[in-house]
């Protein structure tokens, strides 16, 4: 079946086409893939880990083989799957077409990123077979320098993925800088835009710090330097200053992109403009520069001066005012909007309250005189699962199903989705609810075995894991059904007026059909009203039944 | 007549194109300075805490190796600054020449700097505080310190020549070969700024390693 606007990106079948591909669009696609396939894989890490706390003894793994699990789990969750997922996958695919471009600035580094990837995460899971590695996600020296198991491959794959991020994020901000289309002024950018442009800065600055660090490690480990020995004049503080100072911004590569797709969604299914686009998106870059000079809060307990923990904890509390700034405006957004409660709207609800949650206790934790007691316990655990899996995951769910007609072609079925959404949120509360209470009983982290008293929580945590597996599971299933058996989408299917629903669904090769150029704004839900029930108003909007390519389109043929 | 400019099919224009490579070169540039940064930052934590340690250990390296070195990368840093302005002017001869004297010299910096580290070798002074010379040091363990961090920053800035004289004898030898199409003026120019990072982490690295010692 052939759009009227010519063949879709989806059209080439061969095997070939896809892996020497440099459509951005088919590039965003095998990211995707590559991405779920880890989170999958980091997902089931976690599930083993969770039913080996069942019970206070071991169970069916010891000690040993449990730092390496939950080593492998970190990593594949942070550096295969959340730092990478929203920016690759949907970055890829929507950062062109929402900015009126034809392709990304350099589509074949496009193509070696997303294979940096695969060689990066090939190489950090290569070291499974050696056995893993135990010192978690962190690498803490002095004894990732001394330990005895294959830590190097994890470094050195980790290192390799940074560089993929690195040439992802170079090739996102020259995009935005240069092929702009007419009429896309920076003050006409999707705010999804404008979420994945602040990430790759953070992605370009922070990264080669990471890379630098984590080579000096395996440096150590493997020719024995001593950088960081303080028998030979090094120290292993300077380790935890550099690995934070890119990895607290880590947590904002994460959760940008996350905000960026909360904003798309919100004003697509309240069919409203949003309440203040100029705070999202100055927030956004609020986040991103105060985001660097909060590292210190990871080390409160590692020897710092009260007046230094004291700024590093006033900083940290800036990001809780931007982000406040954010949630006040998707709240107001949605105020009075004409709301379509589908899956995706769910998992920005189920994002909120997460995200708000998980941001209240992270102000928490930002207090010197109370992260002290809490430093290392569950609930810190809690605390960051709240916002990487309750923020980052919900978004990036979020995504999935609002995307996926717009990649695809075809619709989800939504009972389904709101049903697995129910799921995932329960299950996700049902985990780490319990993981506060242990933390504030005293439950430290990466420990095998606890008291007896608290297998009670621990057991809720654990059924509670089973609940988001299932949830998850549900998702993927209908999803791979969907992608072939669902029924077609049309083009706009949730009559949004954001700019990538002016293009097919799924969008042609080249995206837009000449050059377009944009006269109306984002969101302009005011001049350009897609009515739901079919009853198109307002002067702009589509005469073709299922939402056509609206004003966008006819200004770029007729520009063209 | 001018040519039409042959240019990607996603650029409106070469000269936007020409753009894009620019900005792309300068954020990569931007992340190529983190990169070293790390190690400058230990190196200042480090030093800040054992100043006169690291000040004699500055007087071992021979000034004179490490400023004629600077000479030579900066000489060769201006060669490529006019093989661009070469190239931009049609002067595609020239330039070749003045990218094969950046190459040599890119060589004769490696040249000097192994030789320095042969030196060393030879006195005893390995990465990790590991050989004969530590064993007569008072500050032993803060000159291991010094020592590794002298290997590493300079190892990796070596390692960036490398990459550049690489770099610029394939761009060098595309030009000579007049593979040249009429983008080729931006693949020397970012091949150049490439070659002035390399030349300005030098710098840095230059008072660190060879002049701060401490009047000795």
């Amino acid at each position: 079946m052939t759009h009227p606007a010519g063949p879709s990106y989806l059209e080439e079948r061969s095997v070939r086409s896809w892996l020497f591909t440099r459509d951005h669009k088919r590039i965003g696609v095998l990211f995707l893939i590559a991405t779920a396939l880890m989170m999958a894989l980091g997902g089931i890490f976690a599930l083993l880990l969770r039913l080996e706390l069942l019970t206070p003894r071991p169970m069916f793994m010891s000690a040993d083989s449990y730092n390496r699990l939950f080593t492998l789990h970190g990593v594949t969750m942070v550096w295969l799957f959340l730092i990478p997922s929203i920016p690759t996958a949907f970055g890829n695919f929507l950062l062109p077409i929402m900015i009126g471009a034809r392709e990304l600035a350099f589509p074949r580094w496009n193509l070696a990123s997303f294979y940096l990837y695969c060689l990066g995460a090939l190489v950090t899971l290569f070291s499974m077979f050696l056995g893993g590695t135990d010192t978690g996600w962190t690498f803490y020296v002095p004894y990732s320098s001394k330990t005895p198991t294959a830590i190097v491959p994890v470094l050195v794959g980790v290192f390799i993925l940074g560089w993929s991020t690195i040439i992802t994020g170079i090739n996102f901000i020259t995009t935005v800088h240069t092929l702009r289309t007419r009429g896309m002024t920076w003050m006409r950018m999707p705010l999804f835009v404008w979420a994945i442009y602040g990430t790759s800065v953070i992605q370009v600055l922070a990264t080669p710090v990471l890379g630098m660090t984590l080579a000096l490690v395996a440096v150590d480990h493997w020719l024995d330097w001593g950088l960081f020995d303080p028998g030979r004049g090094g120290d292993p503080v300077i380790f935890q200053h550099l690995f934070w100072f890119y990895s607290h911004p880590a947590v904002y590569i994460m959760i940008l992109p996350a905000m960026g797709v909360v904003s798309e969604l919100v004003t697509t299914f309240s069919h409203k403009n949003p309440l203040s686009y100029l705070a999202i998106a100055v927030s956004t870059f609020g986040i991103a520069f105060v985001g660097f000079l909060t590292w210190g809060h990871h080390m409160f307990t590692a020897g710092m001066s009260t007046f230094d923990a004291g700024a590093f904890g006033v900083l940290s509390m800036l990001v809780a005012i931007f982000s406040a700034i954010k949630v006040s405006t998707w709240v107001g957004t949605m105020y009075r909007g004409s709301i379509s409660f589908k899956a995706p709207l769910a998992y920005v609800f189920a994002f909120l309250f997460l995200f708000v949650f998980g941001g209240m206790t992270g102000v928490a934790v930002a207090t010197m005189s109370l992260d002290v007691h809490w430093h290392d316990t569950y609930f810190v655990v809690a605390h960051f699962h709240f916002i990487m899996v309750g923020g980052s995951l919900t978004a990036y769910l979020g995504a999935l199903h609002y995307w996926f007609p717009k990649i695809t072609g075809r619709m989800y079925p939504e009972r389904w989705a709101l049903a697995a959404a129910l799921l995932v949120f329960g299950g996700f509360v049902l985990t780490f609810v319990p993981q506060f209470l242990l933390g504030n009983l005293g439950m430290p982290r990466r420990y095998h075995s606890y008291p007896e008293s608290m297998q009670a929580l621990h057991t809720i945590s654990t059924g509670g894991s089973w609940a988001l597996f299932g949830g998850l599971s549900i998702t993927l299933s209908y999803l791979l059904w969907a992608a072939r058996r669902g029924r077609l989408a049309g083009d706009n299917p949730w009559y949004s007026a954001s700019y990538e629903w002016y293009v097919p669904s799924p969008p042609p090769k080249h995206n837009w059909p000449a050059t377009p150029c944009f006269e109306l704004d984002p969101y302009d839900y005011t001049t350009y009203a897609p009515d739901p029930r079919g009853k198109s108003d307002v002067g702009g909007a589509p005469d073709a039944p299922g939402g056509a390519p609206p004003a966008g389109d006819a200004q770029g043929a007729a520009h063209g | 007549m001018a040519e039409p400019v042959e240019h990607a099919a996603h650029f409106e224009s070469a000269e936007r194109q020409g753009q894009a490579a620019t900005l792309g070169m300068w954020v990569f540039l931007a992340s190529e300075v983190l990169f070293f940064g790390a190690l400058f930052v230990i190196y200042a934590a480090y030093r800040t805490r054992e100043p006169r340690a690291f000040a004699e250990a500055v007087a071992e390296n021979t000034f004179w190796w490490g400023s004629g070195n600077t000479l030579v990368l900066l000489t060769s840093s201006l060669f490529i600054a006019l093989s661009v302005h070469m190239l931009r002017s049609s002067r595609a001869r020239a330039a070749c020449w003045l990218v094969g004297a950046t190459v040599f010299l890119g060589m004769l910096f490696l040249g000097i700097k192994s030789y320095e580290y042969v030196e060393h070798f030879r006195h005893g002074i390995y990465p990790g505080g590991q050989g004969q010379w530590f064993a007569d040091q008072p500050r032993a363990a803060a000159m291991a310190a010094f020592w590794t961090l002298y290997y590493l920053m300079t190892g990796l800035h070596a390692l960036h020549v490398i990459i550049g004289v690489l770099l610029l004898s394939v761009i060098g030898w595309c030009v000579a070969r007049r593979r040249v199409t009429r983008l080729a003026p931006q693949a020397l120019e970012n091949g150049a700024m490439y070659w002035h990072l390399v030349d300005i982490v030098w710098l840095f690295l230059w008072p660190c390693f060879y002049l701060t010692n401490g009047g000795a």
